[in-house]
């Protein structure tokens, strides 16, 4: 499931629901992402997430349907916010539910790490010296070429 | 052809969006770049390192050499940093 919103989510209510019902799954794996208050030595007052309606949620749902192909998932769930955004605010969410914790683990590796490079968001950040774009990490794309050889 | 321009590419050409005539000579993502290029210095300015700019048609990733047609959707952005 996919959803794109400027609205904050609830953790443990987006859990219950996914999961309601279904007694397949033996293990939940979440990974919430927050804002920072401070990146490359700057303290960030606050930072806006642009992204690409209709070309986001496809993007999202491809990268879904992908992990649900490598691996045995009973459920999976990813939310990602958009608009002003302060520290210590949370921005996504990507939760997987499996039978066993390895799967769930590994897809939600691969779903955050995916998502970073293909997902059509942009981060603008509110710095002392005015706003700045965020530039996309090296590591970032590392991470997601781990998964390609698989 | 409907153009649309995300994040700093957006900021620097000073449009979110637009819809051009496309000419008959472009025919392909390379050549659109090239073509937009020449529509004056904010675009040469937001488009000069290609290095950096994504381009997207009709929703979907695509590399330079990809054929772009009158009524399709095109994107033009810098690498994401969404998650």
């Amino acid at each position: 499931m996919i959803r794109v919103h400027r609205e904050d989510f609830d953790v443990g209510a987006e859990i219950a629901r996914l999961t309601e019902g279904c007694h397949e799954i033996g293990g939940i794996v979440s990974f919430v992402g927050v804002v920072r208050d401070a990146a490359g030595g700057d303290r960030i007052g606050a930072m806006t997430l642009e992204h690409y309606p209709g070309m986001t949620e496809k993007m999202l749902g491809e990268i879904e349907a992908e992990a649900r192909r490598r691996w045995k998932l009973e459920a999976s769930l990813i939310i990602h916010r958009y608009g002003r955004l302060e520290p210590g605010e949370r921005i996504v969410l990507v939760v997987i539910a499996a039978a066993h914790r390895q799967a769930a683990f590994e897809a939600c590796e691969f779903l955050v790490d995916w998502l970073k490079t293909k997902a059509p968001f942009w981060k603008l950040e509110e710095t002392a010296a005015g706003p700045r774009w965020v530039e996309a990490q090296s590591g970032d794309d590392e991470a997601a070429k781990r998964w390609v050889a698989e | 052809m409907k153009l649309l321009y995300f994040a700093w590419l957006r900021a620097k050409i000073g449009t979110a969006e637009e819809t051009i005539e496309l000419p008959a000579d472009v025919a392909t993502v390379g050549h659109l770049l090239e073509w937009l290029k020449r529509r004056g210095p904010r675009f040469a300015d937001a488009l000069q390192d290609a290095s950096v700019v994504r381009v997207a048609v009709n929703q979907d990733y695509v590399p330079w050499d990809h054929p772009v047609r009158p009524g399709d959707e095109v994107a033009l952005f810098p690498p994401v940093t969404g998650g």
